[in-house]
């Protein structure tokens, strides 16, 4: 069946069965690859996208729940070549070792400073808990995150 | 192939829906029906539940019952003052479901569904009374959720019915919750233990007490047993051995990927007697 919804503000038509993972969908129908696959069960957070912003694991969802609604991927958080505050950060701070997870860290990150942009460090490690990273240990993924969070509540909102 | 997808927007639609095609995935937030989609076939169709409005939400009646809608989503608990103030053991219970990504998609009613013995809310549940609501075209019943399970990851849900709602009858004045979650890890684990309590102390007795346990049995249980045990009793250390006691003959856990029998016991032992014990304190 044809579906209609929102991708990193743009609409598009799809022609496909509901049921598919919307992941497969991002990846092979739109080729938004920025999204990944890790475990497809849920776990990991490697395929975390928004859906009318809240934080989602794509793998979770069938195409067809998403008509009529945003999905916002990692290809719509920055602005051209521009990147953002927390992603430039986690290259700064080296928060990425094979990158497998970085795509859904990037996109859970943005929206949990959208709502609480002042997450004090234990907070940050308790949002992106849903996020699961086999290289870096986390630590500085939360560094990045945080010195985000820091830099963004000095400037005020 | 999945060749029908129906998201109703109304209850009466879903009814229907749900009576014509008893095949039809009923779907929600697809937390539990979703995990490795990729490697199963797709269900010949689609019944879409999330977010339908009769079906999400937290209201209080005036008789102080919560009646929360079964689409209404764990991220949406949290939200919830009433929740937070009423039922602070369900909140602190969707707190631990999983992580944001899990919170904003599963609902409590899909988590009562799937009915699996390490369900996060489904203790809670317990401790607290509640009862389902199920609906279908010839009408509605309610069923208290220690009956709507019926052994493991079987349920009392007929093939025309729908669960609508999860009712939580008034607390005894004063009453305390409790809820502890244990596992490999603080976050996004699936538990070895839980526990769920709800109990009332008056004049320096317990006069109150219900026990909710998960991933103890193939399903969640009451520890009837130790709850008899501290009945009438002074909350503290003795009491406690007393729960501890009567526990170890009534719940019988099994070895499994995730825990052991021993551990399980000893855990479900040492949680239930800290709360026990928590009650004497002001």
């Amino acid at each position: 069946m044809k579906l209609d919804f929102e991708v990193n503000g743009r609409a598009v038509a799809v022609e496909t069965s509901p049921a598919r993972r919307l992941l497969d969908v991002l990846r092979q129908d739109l080729a938004l690859t920025g999204t990944k696959e890790g475990c497809g069960e849920g776990e990991c957070g490697a395929c975390t996208v928004l859906i009318d912003d809240e934080v989602v694991n794509s793998c979770l969802v069938a195409v067809g729940q998403v008509a009529g609604h945003r999905v916002r991927t990692v290809e719509g958080l920055a602005d051209g070549e521009m990147l953002t505050d927390i992603q430039a950060a986690l290259v700064r701070f080296g928060g990425t070792q094979c990158g497998i997870c970085t795509p859904g860290i990037a996109v859970c990150a943005a929206r949990v400073l959208e709502r609480e942009p002042e997450a004090p460090r234990a907070r940050i490690r308790e949002l992106l808990s849903g996020n699961i990273c086999r290289c870096t240990g986390y630590q500085l993924i939360v560094d990045a995150v945080a010195e985000v969070a820091a830099a963004r509540s000095k400037r005020g909102p | 192939m999945t060749s029908e997808y129906l998201r109703p927007a109304a209850l009466d639609d879903a009814l229907r829906a749900r009576r014509q095609h008893a095949d039809y995935m009923v779907l929600a937030g697809g937390t539990d029906l979703y995990v490795s989609a990729a490697h199963r076939p797709e269900p010949p169709g689609i019944i879409d539940l999330f977010g339908l409005p009769a079906l999400v939400g937290v209201a209080e009646e005036p008789d102080g019952t919560v009646s929360i809608g079964a689409a209404t989503t764990y991220a949406q608990l949290l939200r919830s003052e009433l929740v937070k103030l009423e039922l602070p053991a369900l909140w602190a219970a969707a707190r631990e479901v999983g992580a944001l990504q899990i919170q904003a998609r599963g609902t409590l009613g899909g988590n009562l569904a799937t009915s699996s013995p390490v369900g996060d809310t489904l203790p809670v549940l317990l401790a607290l009374d509640a009862v389902v609501e199920l609906a279908s075209e010839s009408g509605t019943r309610r069923v208290p959720y220690s009956e709507f399970v019926t052994g493991y990851r079987v349920t009392a849900l007929a093939k025309d019915e729908l669960i609508t709602a999860v009712r939580v009858p008034p607390r005894p004045p004063g009453a305390r919750q409790y809820w502890r979650k244990m596992g490999t890890r603080r976050a996004q684990s699936i538990s070895k233990v839980m526990l769920a309590g709800c109990a009332q102390v008056e004049g320096g007795a317990i006069r109150h007490i219900r026990l909710g346990l998960g991933a103890v049995a193939d399903r969640p249980v009451r520890a009837r047993a130790a709850e008899a045990a501290v009945l009438g009793q002074p909350p503290g250390a003795q009491t406690a051995e007393r729960a501890r006691a009567a526990l170890a003959g009534e719940i019988h856990p099994i070895d499994d990927v995730r825990s052991t029998a021993a551990y399980r016991l000893a855990a479900a032992q040492n949680v239930v007697a800290r709360f026990i014990e928590s009650l004497a304190e002001p």
